[in-house]
Protein backbone atom coordinates (compact mmCIF):
# COMPACT_ATOMS: atom_id res chain seq x y z
CA UNK A 1 0.00 0.00 0.00
CA UNK A 2 3.05 2.20 0.40
CA UNK A 3 3.22 3.62 -3.36
CA UNK A 4 -0.36 4.94 -2.69
CA UNK A 5 1.21 8.20 -0.46
CA UNK A 6 3.10 9.31 -3.83
CA UNK A 7 -0.07 9.53 -5.76
CA UNK A 8 -1.84 11.81 -3.28
CA UNK A 9 1.09 14.21 -2.84
CA UNK A 10 1.35 15.09 -6.76
CA UNK A 11 -2.55 15.44 -6.12
CA UNK A 12 -1.53 17.78 -3.52
CA UNK A 13 0.83 20.04 -5.37
CA UNK A 14 -1.72 21.99 -7.01
CA UNK A 15 -3.31 22.99 -4.12
CA UNK A 16 -0.01 24.08 -2.02
CA UNK A 17 1.18 26.29 -4.63
CA UNK A 18 -2.28 27.94 -3.59
CA UNK A 19 -1.90 27.98 -0.38
CA UNK A 20 1.57 29.76 -0.98
CA UNK A 21 -0.19 32.50 -2.40
CA UNK A 22 -1.99 35.50 -0.84
CA UNK A 23 -5.22 34.16 1.05
CA UNK A 24 -4.10 30.97 2.49
CA UNK A 25 -6.43 28.53 3.38
CA UNK A 26 -9.60 30.82 2.94
CA UNK A 27 -11.17 28.20 0.37
CA UNK A 28 -11.98 26.13 3.58
CA UNK A 29 -13.13 28.28 6.08
CA UNK A 30 -15.94 29.26 3.26
CA UNK A 31 -16.58 25.72 1.84
CA UNK A 32 -20.24 24.23 1.66
CA UNK A 33 -21.13 21.30 3.56
CA UNK A 34 -22.19 19.79 0.19
CA UNK A 35 -18.14 21.29 -1.11
CA UNK A 36 -16.86 19.12 1.72
CA UNK A 37 -18.52 16.21 0.87
CA UNK A 38 -17.50 16.03 -2.45
CA UNK A 39 -14.07 16.41 -1.79
CA UNK A 40 -14.06 13.41 0.43
CA UNK A 41 -16.12 11.56 -2.22
CA UNK A 42 -12.93 12.40 -4.59
CA UNK A 43 -10.24 11.52 -1.92
CA UNK A 44 -11.95 8.63 -0.93
CA UNK A 45 -12.25 7.31 -4.95
CA UNK A 46 -8.21 8.23 -5.03
CA UNK A 47 -7.59 6.32 -1.79
CA UNK A 48 -9.89 3.10 -1.75
CA UNK A 49 -10.18 2.07 -5.38
CA UNK A 50 -13.75 2.82 -6.00
CA UNK A 51 -14.78 1.44 -2.33
CA UNK A 52 -16.59 4.02 -0.17
CA UNK A 53 -16.25 3.87 3.89
CA UNK A 54 -19.45 3.25 6.14
CA UNK A 55 -19.62 5.86 8.66
CA UNK A 56 -19.06 3.82 12.14
CA UNK A 57 -18.95 5.87 15.02
CA UNK A 58 -19.33 3.44 17.55
CA UNK A 59 -16.28 1.52 15.77
CA UNK A 60 -13.93 4.99 15.30
CA UNK A 61 -13.81 7.41 16.98
CA UNK A 62 -11.81 10.37 16.51
CA UNK A 63 -10.99 13.26 19.50
CA UNK A 64 -9.50 16.48 18.39
CA UNK A 65 -9.59 19.85 19.48
CA UNK A 66 -12.52 21.96 18.16
CA UNK A 67 -10.41 24.82 17.44
CA UNK A 68 -6.86 24.48 17.67
CA UNK A 69 -4.74 26.32 19.96
CA UNK A 70 -1.61 25.74 17.80
CA UNK A 71 -2.20 25.14 14.35
CA UNK A 72 1.03 23.36 13.95
CA UNK A 73 0.45 20.85 16.64
CA UNK A 74 -2.98 19.53 16.82
CA UNK A 75 -3.30 16.82 18.87
CA UNK A 76 -5.34 13.87 18.04
CA UNK A 77 -6.07 10.76 19.97
CA UNK A 78 -7.84 8.10 17.37
CA UNK A 79 -9.71 5.19 19.32
CA UNK A 80 -10.74 1.72 17.78
CA UNK A 81 -13.31 -0.19 19.40
CA UNK A 82 -12.57 -3.63 17.81
CA UNK A 83 -8.65 -3.56 17.54
CA UNK A 84 -8.43 -7.01 16.86
CA UNK A 85 -10.63 -6.85 13.69
CA UNK A 86 -8.99 -3.93 12.10
CA UNK A 87 -5.99 -4.13 9.42
CA UNK A 88 -5.00 -1.05 9.13
CA UNK A 89 -5.72 3.14 9.56
CA UNK A 90 -5.93 6.10 7.33
CA UNK A 91 -5.96 9.20 8.55
CA UNK A 92 -6.98 12.23 6.39
CA UNK A 93 -7.08 15.69 6.55
CA UNK A 94 -9.08 16.91 4.04
CA UNK A 95 -8.30 20.35 3.28
CA UNK A 96 -4.31 19.95 3.62
CA UNK A 97 -2.26 20.18 0.60
CA UNK A 98 -2.18 16.67 1.16
CA UNK A 99 -4.32 15.25 2.80
CA UNK A 100 -3.40 11.54 3.70
CA UNK A 101 -1.57 12.76 6.78
CA UNK A 102 -1.12 8.79 8.28
CA UNK A 103 -1.55 5.18 7.26
CA UNK A 104 -0.85 2.88 9.24
CA UNK A 105 -0.65 -0.97 8.80
CA UNK A 106 -0.46 -2.88 11.85
CA UNK A 107 1.10 -6.05 12.69
CA UNK A 108 1.01 -8.76 15.94
CA UNK A 109 2.81 -7.23 18.11
CA UNK A 110 0.19 -4.15 18.05
CA UNK A 111 -3.31 -3.74 19.68
CA UNK A 112 -4.60 -0.77 17.37
CA UNK A 113 -7.09 0.46 20.16
CA UNK A 114 -5.46 3.61 20.28
CA UNK A 115 -3.51 5.62 18.21
CA UNK A 116 -2.11 9.27 19.01
CA UNK A 117 -0.37 11.54 17.14
CA UNK A 118 -0.15 15.49 16.64
CA UNK A 119 -0.28 17.41 13.05
CA UNK A 120 -0.39 20.61 10.69
CA UNK A 121 -3.56 21.49 9.97
CA UNK A 122 -3.74 24.42 7.44
CA UNK A 123 -7.22 25.47 7.58
CA UNK A 124 -10.87 24.62 8.76
CA UNK A 125 -11.14 21.05 7.87
CA UNK A 126 -13.46 17.61 8.29
CA UNK A 127 -11.02 15.02 9.50
CA UNK A 128 -11.50 11.68 8.72
CA UNK A 129 -10.40 8.35 10.28
CA UNK A 130 -11.14 5.20 8.15
CA UNK A 131 -10.72 2.13 9.92
CA UNK A 132 -9.23 -0.97 7.24
CA UNK A 133 -10.80 -3.93 8.98
CA UNK A 134 -9.33 -7.61 8.46
CA UNK A 135 -12.47 -8.58 6.42
CA UNK A 136 -11.58 -5.48 3.61
CA UNK A 137 -14.58 -3.81 4.92
CA UNK A 138 -13.71 0.38 5.11
CA UNK A 139 -15.30 2.42 8.55
CA UNK A 140 -14.72 5.89 9.01
CA UNK A 141 -15.47 8.63 11.65
CA UNK A 142 -15.04 12.64 10.79
CA UNK A 143 -14.51 15.76 12.64
CA UNK A 144 -14.57 19.14 12.01
CA UNK A 145 -11.63 21.15 12.81
CA UNK A 146 -10.82 25.01 13.44
CA UNK A 147 -7.55 25.92 12.46
CA UNK A 148 -5.42 27.89 9.86
CA UNK A 149 -2.01 28.13 8.83
CA UNK A 150 -0.63 25.20 9.76
CA UNK A 151 1.08 24.17 7.65
CA UNK A 152 2.99 27.39 6.45
CA UNK A 153 3.29 29.15 9.79
CA UNK A 154 6.76 29.03 10.42
CA UNK A 155 8.79 27.19 12.93
CA UNK A 156 9.92 29.08 16.04
CA UNK A 157 13.54 28.62 15.41
CA UNK A 158 16.03 28.88 12.48
CA UNK A 159 16.22 26.20 10.00
CA UNK A 160 19.64 25.20 11.49
CA UNK A 161 18.69 24.89 15.14
CA UNK A 162 15.28 23.00 13.15
CA UNK A 163 17.59 20.39 12.14
CA UNK A 164 19.63 19.23 15.68
CA UNK A 165 19.43 16.26 16.68
CA UNK A 166 17.67 15.17 13.34
CA UNK A 167 16.97 11.28 13.69
CA UNK A 168 16.63 11.41 17.83
CA UNK A 169 14.18 9.20 19.10
CA UNK A 170 12.94 8.12 22.30
CA UNK A 171 10.70 5.51 23.66
CA UNK A 172 8.76 5.97 27.02
CA UNK A 173 6.68 2.76 28.40
CA UNK A 174 3.87 4.00 30.56
CA UNK A 175 3.63 0.49 32.37
CA UNK A 176 5.57 -3.00 33.09
CA UNK A 177 5.70 -5.29 30.29
CA UNK A 178 4.11 -8.49 30.41
CA UNK A 179 3.51 -11.10 27.47
CA UNK A 180 0.65 -10.54 25.57
CA UNK A 181 -0.44 -7.89 27.40
CA UNK A 182 -0.97 -4.67 25.45
CA UNK A 183 1.13 -1.25 27.09
CA UNK A 184 1.31 2.22 26.53
CA UNK A 185 4.22 3.35 24.46
CA UNK A 186 5.18 6.66 23.46
CA UNK A 187 7.66 6.90 20.41
CA UNK A 188 9.51 10.35 19.90
CA UNK A 189 11.52 11.25 16.85
CA UNK A 190 13.31 14.50 16.15
CA UNK A 191 12.95 15.75 12.76
CA UNK A 192 11.80 19.01 11.84
CA UNK A 193 9.51 17.97 8.44
CA UNK A 194 10.17 20.62 6.56
CA UNK A 195 6.75 20.53 4.60
CA UNK A 196 8.10 23.06 1.54
CA UNK A 197 5.43 26.03 2.38
CA UNK A 198 7.73 27.77 4.79
CA UNK A 199 9.71 30.89 3.32
CA UNK A 200 12.29 32.73 3.88
CA UNK A 201 11.29 36.26 3.32
CA UNK A 202 14.72 37.84 2.39
CA UNK A 203 16.05 35.25 -0.39
CA UNK A 204 12.33 34.52 -1.06
CA UNK A 205 13.24 30.86 -1.23
CA UNK A 206 11.26 28.26 0.84
CA UNK A 207 12.97 25.92 3.03
CA UNK A 208 13.01 22.92 0.89
CA UNK A 209 10.64 19.82 2.12
CA UNK A 210 12.42 17.46 4.15
CA UNK A 211 9.90 15.42 5.97
CA UNK A 212 9.10 11.97 7.31
CA UNK A 213 7.98 9.20 4.69
CA UNK A 214 7.93 6.08 6.67
CA UNK A 215 8.51 4.62 10.32
CA UNK A 216 8.34 0.82 10.66
CA UNK A 217 7.83 -0.39 14.04
CA UNK A 218 9.32 -4.17 15.24
CA UNK A 219 9.48 -6.26 18.40
CA UNK A 220 11.56 -9.35 18.27
CA UNK A 221 11.18 -8.65 14.41
CA UNK A 222 7.32 -9.20 14.13
CA UNK A 223 5.42 -6.37 13.21
CA UNK A 224 4.30 -3.63 15.59
CA UNK A 225 3.34 -1.05 12.71
CA UNK A 226 4.49 0.66 9.42
CA UNK A 227 3.26 4.12 9.30
CA UNK A 228 3.37 5.81 5.89
CA UNK A 229 3.21 9.75 6.55
CA UNK A 230 4.38 13.20 5.17
CA UNK A 231 4.00 16.58 5.23
CA UNK A 232 0.87 16.79 7.77
CA UNK A 233 2.79 15.32 10.77
CA UNK A 234 3.73 18.23 13.26
CA UNK A 235 7.84 18.79 13.61
CA UNK A 236 9.37 16.32 15.99
CA UNK A 237 6.75 13.68 15.62
CA UNK A 238 5.77 12.06 18.97
CA UNK A 239 3.36 8.72 18.48
CA UNK A 240 1.24 7.04 21.21
CA UNK A 241 0.46 3.45 19.74
CA UNK A 242 0.17 0.22 22.13
CA UNK A 243 2.42 -2.22 22.83
CA UNK A 244 1.22 -6.01 22.18
CA UNK A 245 4.61 -7.75 23.03
CA UNK A 246 4.66 -11.32 22.28
CA UNK A 247 7.48 -11.64 25.09
CA UNK A 248 8.27 -9.68 28.38
CA UNK A 249 11.25 -9.20 27.31
CA UNK A 250 12.62 -8.40 23.81
CA UNK A 251 13.71 -5.36 21.53
CA UNK A 252 11.96 -2.31 19.46
CA UNK A 253 13.16 -1.58 16.80
CA UNK A 254 12.37 1.51 15.08
CA UNK A 255 13.24 2.74 11.62
CA UNK A 256 12.76 5.95 9.68
CA UNK A 257 13.01 6.69 6.43
CA UNK A 258 12.71 10.55 5.24
CA UNK A 259 12.06 12.48 1.57
CA UNK A 260 15.79 12.55 1.25
CA UNK A 261 16.19 9.25 1.72
CA UNK A 262 18.17 9.75 4.89
CA UNK A 263 17.29 6.42 7.28
CA UNK A 264 17.78 6.23 11.21
CA UNK A 265 17.20 2.73 13.06
CA UNK A 266 17.26 2.83 16.92
CA UNK A 267 16.75 -0.34 18.84
CA UNK A 268 15.25 -0.25 22.31
CA UNK A 269 15.27 -2.49 24.80
CA UNK A 270 12.36 -3.53 26.62
CA UNK A 271 11.82 -3.29 29.62
CA UNK A 272 14.53 -0.50 29.02
CA UNK A 273 17.59 -0.39 31.11
CA UNK A 274 17.50 1.31 34.04
CA UNK A 275 20.89 3.43 34.77
CA UNK B 1 3.18 39.50 22.35
CA UNK B 2 2.52 36.68 20.77
CA UNK B 3 1.47 35.75 17.59
CA UNK B 4 3.21 33.44 16.76
CA UNK B 5 0.78 32.31 14.37
CA UNK B 6 -3.07 33.05 14.46
CA UNK B 7 -3.62 33.78 18.32
CA UNK B 8 -3.29 37.85 17.96
CA UNK B 9 -4.54 37.77 14.58
CA UNK B 10 -6.96 35.36 15.10
CA UNK B 11 -9.74 37.27 13.91
CA UNK B 12 -8.24 38.05 10.84
CA UNK B 13 -10.99 36.03 9.12
CA UNK B 14 -13.48 37.83 9.97
CA UNK B 15 -11.50 41.22 10.18
CA UNK B 16 -10.34 40.93 6.41
CA UNK B 17 -14.30 41.40 5.35
CA UNK B 18 -14.35 44.59 7.46
CA UNK B 19 -11.21 45.90 5.86
CA UNK B 20 -12.19 45.35 2.42
CA UNK B 21 -15.14 47.39 3.17
CA UNK B 22 -13.54 49.85 5.03
CA UNK B 23 -11.18 50.37 2.34
CA UNK B 24 -13.52 50.83 -0.10
CA UNK B 25 -15.57 53.34 1.84
CA UNK B 26 -12.08 55.58 2.22
CA UNK B 27 -11.70 55.30 -1.30
CA UNK B 28 -15.41 56.49 -2.58
CA UNK B 29 -14.72 59.45 0.51
CA UNK B 30 -11.55 60.24 -2.07
CA UNK B 31 -10.04 59.97 1.53
CA UNK B 32 -6.00 59.26 1.22
CA UNK B 33 -5.73 56.87 4.74
CA UNK B 34 -2.12 56.85 3.89
CA UNK B 35 -1.06 60.50 4.10
CA UNK B 36 -3.25 60.76 7.76
CA UNK B 37 -1.15 61.02 10.56
CA UNK B 38 -4.02 59.00 12.84
CA UNK B 39 -7.48 57.62 11.06
CA UNK B 40 -10.12 60.13 11.96
CA UNK B 41 -12.45 57.36 13.58
CA UNK B 42 -9.34 56.88 16.15
CA UNK B 43 -8.85 58.82 19.06
CA UNK B 44 -5.33 59.81 19.29
CA UNK B 45 -2.72 58.06 20.78
CA UNK B 46 -1.83 59.39 24.53
CA UNK B 47 1.23 58.85 25.37
CA UNK B 48 2.26 60.05 28.47
CA UNK B 49 5.44 61.19 30.17
CA UNK B 50 6.49 58.41 32.71
CA UNK B 51 9.54 60.21 33.45
CA UNK B 52 10.91 63.12 32.34
CA UNK B 53 11.37 62.88 28.76
CA UNK B 54 10.25 59.12 28.41
CA UNK B 55 6.78 58.66 27.21
CA UNK B 56 4.73 55.82 26.91
CA UNK B 57 1.48 54.99 25.16
CA UNK B 58 -0.19 51.55 26.42
CA UNK B 59 -1.13 49.34 24.43
CA UNK B 60 -5.05 48.22 24.21
CA UNK B 61 -5.19 44.54 25.98
CA UNK B 62 -6.28 43.09 22.93
CA UNK B 63 -5.45 41.13 20.13
CA UNK B 64 -4.80 42.69 16.80
CA UNK B 65 -8.25 44.03 14.89
CA UNK B 66 -8.83 46.46 12.32
CA UNK B 67 -10.18 48.60 14.80
CA UNK B 68 -7.23 48.85 17.16
CA UNK B 69 -4.83 48.71 14.05
CA UNK B 70 -2.42 46.44 16.07
CA UNK B 71 -1.66 49.17 18.92
CA UNK B 72 -1.66 46.67 21.27
CA UNK B 73 1.87 46.91 22.93
CA UNK B 74 3.41 49.67 24.81
CA UNK B 75 5.46 51.77 22.71
CA UNK B 76 7.20 55.25 22.98
CA UNK B 77 10.18 57.61 22.77
CA UNK B 78 12.74 58.97 24.82
CA UNK B 79 13.87 62.91 24.25
CA UNK B 80 17.35 63.42 24.26
CA UNK B 81 19.62 66.59 24.19
CA UNK B 82 20.46 65.79 20.44
CA UNK B 83 18.01 63.04 19.31
CA UNK B 84 15.01 60.99 19.57
CA UNK B 85 14.75 57.55 20.14
CA UNK B 86 12.11 55.55 19.59
CA UNK B 87 11.38 52.61 22.33
CA UNK B 88 9.95 49.77 20.21
CA UNK B 89 8.12 50.60 16.90
CA UNK B 90 4.47 50.17 16.82
CA UNK B 91 2.29 47.19 15.76
CA UNK B 92 1.49 48.57 12.07
CA UNK B 93 2.44 51.06 9.75
CA UNK B 94 -0.64 53.30 10.94
CA UNK B 95 0.63 52.49 14.33
CA UNK B 96 4.57 53.80 13.82
CA UNK B 97 2.96 57.19 12.12
CA UNK B 98 0.75 57.71 15.37
CA UNK B 99 3.87 57.53 17.32
CA UNK B 100 5.73 59.36 14.99
CA UNK B 101 3.15 62.43 14.89
CA UNK B 102 3.52 61.96 18.23
CA UNK B 103 7.02 62.66 18.71
CA UNK B 104 6.62 65.63 16.16
CA UNK B 105 4.28 67.18 18.46
CA UNK B 106 6.35 67.45 20.99
CA UNK B 107 10.15 68.05 19.43
CA UNK B 108 12.14 68.73 16.30
CA UNK B 109 14.94 66.66 17.16
CA UNK B 110 16.04 64.33 14.65
CA UNK B 111 14.63 60.50 15.24
CA UNK B 112 17.65 58.66 14.79
CA UNK B 113 17.41 55.57 16.74
CA UNK B 114 13.97 52.95 16.22
CA UNK B 115 14.14 50.17 18.29
CA UNK B 116 12.67 46.61 17.23
CA UNK B 117 12.59 44.62 20.76
CA UNK B 118 12.13 41.40 18.68
CA UNK B 119 10.17 39.91 15.99
CA UNK B 120 6.26 39.84 16.88
CA UNK B 121 4.40 42.19 14.87
CA UNK B 122 3.31 44.42 17.70
CA UNK B 123 6.85 45.02 18.69
CA UNK B 124 8.14 45.38 14.72
CA UNK B 125 5.29 46.89 11.95
CA UNK B 126 5.21 50.23 13.02
CA UNK B 127 9.40 51.03 12.11
CA UNK B 128 8.29 51.27 8.72
CA UNK B 129 6.79 54.62 9.65
CA UNK B 130 10.38 55.85 10.50
CA UNK B 131 12.24 55.05 6.93
CA UNK B 132 12.09 58.40 6.05
CA UNK B 133 13.75 59.79 9.32
CA UNK B 134 16.56 57.45 8.22
CA UNK B 135 17.10 56.29 11.62
CA UNK B 136 18.99 53.23 12.48
CA UNK B 137 16.80 50.40 13.38
CA UNK B 138 18.24 48.52 16.25
CA UNK B 139 17.80 44.75 17.07
CA UNK B 140 18.92 42.00 18.27
CA UNK B 141 21.17 40.19 16.46
CA UNK B 142 18.98 37.22 15.54
CA UNK B 143 16.45 39.47 15.24
CA UNK B 144 17.33 40.25 11.21
CA UNK B 145 17.16 36.25 10.57
CA UNK B 146 13.69 35.78 12.72
CA UNK B 147 11.84 38.17 10.43
CA UNK B 148 13.01 36.60 7.53
CA UNK B 149 11.95 33.34 8.63
CA UNK B 150 8.42 35.15 9.98
CA UNK B 151 8.17 38.45 8.41
CA UNK B 152 6.34 37.48 5.39
CA UNK B 153 3.30 35.53 7.11
CA UNK B 154 3.29 38.04 9.49
CA UNK B 155 2.64 41.19 6.85
CA UNK B 156 0.02 38.97 5.16
CA UNK B 157 -2.07 38.33 8.13
CA UNK B 158 -1.97 42.02 9.37
CA UNK B 159 -2.74 43.10 5.68
CA UNK B 160 -5.68 40.62 5.82
CA UNK B 161 -7.15 43.20 8.47
CA UNK B 162 -5.54 46.58 8.09
CA UNK B 163 -4.19 46.53 4.31
CA UNK B 164 -2.00 48.91 3.27
CA UNK B 165 -1.96 50.20 6.54
CA UNK B 166 -0.30 47.11 7.63
CA UNK B 167 3.01 48.30 6.63
CA UNK B 168 6.14 46.64 5.49
CA UNK B 169 9.09 44.70 6.80
CA UNK B 170 11.82 46.49 7.85
CA UNK B 171 15.59 44.79 8.88
CA UNK B 172 17.37 46.46 11.63
CA UNK B 173 20.57 48.16 10.73
CA UNK B 174 22.15 47.98 14.22
CA UNK B 175 22.11 44.28 15.61
CA UNK B 176 22.53 44.19 19.19
CA UNK B 177 24.38 40.66 20.28
CA UNK B 178 25.24 41.13 23.61
CA UNK B 179 25.26 44.42 25.25
CA UNK B 180 25.71 48.09 23.43
CA UNK B 181 25.25 51.96 24.15
CA UNK B 182 23.37 54.72 22.55
CA UNK B 183 24.15 58.44 23.84
CA UNK B 184 21.56 61.22 22.87
CA UNK B 185 23.49 63.94 23.88
CA UNK B 186 22.85 63.87 27.81
CA UNK B 187 21.24 60.78 28.44
CA UNK B 188 22.83 57.29 27.63
CA UNK B 189 20.47 54.48 26.72
CA UNK B 190 22.18 50.81 27.19
CA UNK B 191 21.02 47.72 25.56
CA UNK B 192 21.32 44.28 26.69
CA UNK B 193 20.44 41.13 24.01
CA UNK B 194 18.99 37.72 25.59
CA UNK B 195 19.08 34.69 25.26
CA UNK B 196 16.12 32.78 24.02
CA UNK B 197 13.02 33.78 26.56
CA UNK B 198 10.09 35.26 25.21
CA UNK B 199 11.42 34.56 21.50
CA UNK B 200 14.95 33.76 20.29
CA UNK B 201 15.39 37.60 19.78
CA UNK B 202 14.31 39.59 22.96
CA UNK B 203 15.99 43.36 23.40
CA UNK B 204 16.13 44.86 26.57
CA UNK B 205 17.05 48.34 27.21
CA UNK B 206 17.69 50.49 30.32
CA UNK B 207 17.13 54.51 30.21
CA UNK B 208 20.37 55.27 32.66
CA UNK B 209 19.45 58.53 33.73
CA UNK B 210 15.86 57.55 35.19
CA UNK B 211 17.08 54.37 35.79
CA UNK B 212 13.77 52.63 34.48
CA UNK B 213 14.08 49.21 32.84
CA UNK B 214 12.27 48.79 29.13
CA UNK B 215 12.32 44.76 28.55
CA UNK B 216 9.34 44.94 25.94
CA UNK B 217 8.04 41.36 25.64
CA UNK B 218 10.54 40.05 28.88
CA UNK B 219 7.55 41.63 30.60
CA UNK B 220 4.34 40.91 30.52
CA UNK B 221 1.69 42.46 33.70
CA UNK B 222 -1.44 41.42 33.30
CA UNK B 223 -1.95 40.91 30.02
CA UNK B 224 -1.63 36.66 29.80
CA UNK B 225 2.17 36.20 28.86
CA UNK B 226 3.12 34.52 25.40
CA UNK B 227 5.55 32.03 25.09
CA UNK B 228 7.33 31.61 21.58
CA UNK B 229 10.82 31.09 22.82
CA UNK B 230 12.36 28.80 26.03
CA UNK B 231 10.26 28.38 29.46
CA UNK B 232 13.95 27.97 31.02
CA UNK B 233 15.38 30.68 29.00
CA UNK B 234 12.68 33.10 30.23
CA UNK B 235 12.86 31.89 33.96
CA UNK B 236 16.64 32.79 33.28
CA UNK B 237 15.72 36.08 31.98
CA UNK B 238 13.72 37.06 34.55
CA UNK B 239 16.46 36.79 36.78
CA UNK B 240 18.94 38.89 34.61
CA UNK B 241 16.28 41.51 34.51
CA UNK B 242 16.13 41.58 38.27
CA UNK B 243 19.91 41.87 38.45
CA UNK B 244 20.08 45.26 36.58
CA UNK B 245 19.10 46.76 40.00
CA UNK B 246 15.85 48.45 38.40
CA UNK B 247 13.50 49.46 40.52
CA UNK B 248 10.82 50.25 37.77
CA UNK B 249 10.20 48.92 34.37
CA UNK B 250 8.20 49.90 31.28
CA UNK B 251 6.42 46.18 30.51
CA UNK B 252 5.86 45.55 27.07
CA UNK B 253 1.93 45.16 27.63
CA UNK B 254 0.18 45.96 30.67
CA UNK B 255 0.26 49.51 32.39
CA UNK B 256 3.26 51.79 30.83
CA UNK B 257 5.31 51.76 34.25
CA UNK B 258 5.78 49.59 37.14
CA UNK B 259 7.71 48.39 40.10
CA UNK B 260 10.11 45.70 38.71
CA UNK B 261 10.10 43.21 41.85
CA UNK B 262 6.09 41.84 42.41
CA UNK B 263 5.65 42.04 38.48
CA UNK B 264 8.60 39.70 37.98
CA UNK B 265 7.41 37.71 40.64
CA UNK B 266 3.64 37.53 39.06
CA UNK B 267 5.05 36.47 35.54
CA UNK B 268 7.55 34.05 37.23
CA UNK B 269 4.91 32.28 38.97
CA UNK B 270 2.97 31.82 36.06
CA UNK B 271 5.63 30.49 34.07
CA UNK B 272 6.94 28.04 37.07
CA UNK B 273 3.12 26.57 37.40
CA UNK B 274 3.67 26.03 33.46
CA UNK B 275 7.17 24.13 33.74
CA UNK B 276 5.65 22.10 36.56
CA UNK B 277 2.63 21.40 35.59
CA UNK B 278 3.99 20.08 32.16
CA UNK B 279 6.77 17.89 34.03
CA UNK B 280 4.76 16.62 35.99
CA UNK B 281 2.54 15.52 33.02
CA UNK B 282 5.02 14.00 31.21
CA UNK B 283 7.25 12.21 34.10
CA UNK B 284 2.98 10.35 34.46
CA UNK B 285 1.42 9.28 31.47
CA UNK B 286 2.82 11.65 29.40
CA UNK B 287 -0.09 13.36 27.48
CA UNK B 288 0.15 16.64 25.96
CA UNK B 289 -3.93 16.33 25.46
CA UNK B 290 -4.56 16.29 29.08
CA UNK B 291 -1.56 18.75 29.89
CA UNK B 292 -3.07 21.36 27.56
CA UNK B 293 -6.72 20.99 29.50
CA UNK B 294 -5.49 21.05 33.31
CA UNK B 295 -2.10 22.49 33.51
CA UNK B 296 -2.33 26.62 34.62
CA UNK B 297 -6.24 26.61 35.67
CA UNK B 298 -5.59 28.09 38.38
CA UNK B 299 -4.18 31.03 36.80
CA UNK B 300 -7.31 31.87 35.17
CA UNK B 301 -8.64 34.89 36.91
CA UNK B 302 -4.98 35.88 37.47
CA UNK B 303 -4.70 37.46 33.49
CA UNK B 304 -6.17 39.07 30.41
CA UNK B 305 -6.64 37.14 27.62
CA UNK B 306 -5.99 33.46 29.83
CA UNK B 307 -7.89 31.61 27.40
CA UNK B 308 -6.59 32.61 24.36
CA UNK B 309 -3.08 31.90 24.84
CA UNK B 310 -2.64 29.22 27.68
CA UNK B 311 -3.33 26.36 25.71
CA UNK B 312 -0.99 27.11 23.40
CA UNK B 313 1.52 28.24 26.22
CA UNK B 314 1.20 24.53 27.60
CA UNK B 315 1.53 23.59 23.91
CA UNK B 316 5.07 25.38 23.50
CA UNK B 317 6.15 24.40 27.60
CA UNK B 318 5.16 20.84 26.84
CA UNK B 319 7.29 20.55 23.22
CA UNK B 320 10.63 21.99 25.24
CA UNK B 321 10.17 19.77 28.76
CA UNK B 322 9.40 16.14 26.57
CA UNK B 323 13.11 16.37 25.44
CA UNK B 324 14.78 17.64 28.50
Amino acid sequence: MRHSMSGHLAFGVALLALSAGLAPARAGVEDSDQERAARWQEIQKSIFDGKTATTDDAAVKLDAPTRAADAALVPLTITLAQPKDIAGLYLVIDDNPSPVAAHFTFGPDADPKEVKLRVRVNTYTDIHVVAVMKDGSLKQTVKFVKASGGCSAPMGMSDEDAVKGIGDMRLRLAGDVAADKPVDATLMIRHPNFNGMQMNQLTRQYTPARYIQAIDVTYDAKKVFDMDTDISLASNPVITFELLPSAAKGELKVDVKDSTNAQWSRTFPVPAVSN
Amino acid sequence: MAVFPEMALRDGRVGSRTTRRDALLAGFGGLCLCCLPARADQPPARFGEVVPGLFVRHGDDEDATTKNRDAIANIGFIIGRDAVLVTDSGGSLADGRALRAAIRERTDRPIRHVVMSHVHPDHSFGAAAFVEDRPEFIGHAKLRQALQMRGEYYRRRLADLLGSDAGSIVIPTRAVSCTDAIDLGDRRISFQAHATAHTDCDLAMRDERSGVLLPADLLFVRRIPALDGSLAGWLRALTALEATGAARAVPGHGPVLVDLAPAVADLRRYLTVLRDGVRAEIKGTGSIERAIETVGQGERGRWLLFDDYNARNVTEAYKEYEWE
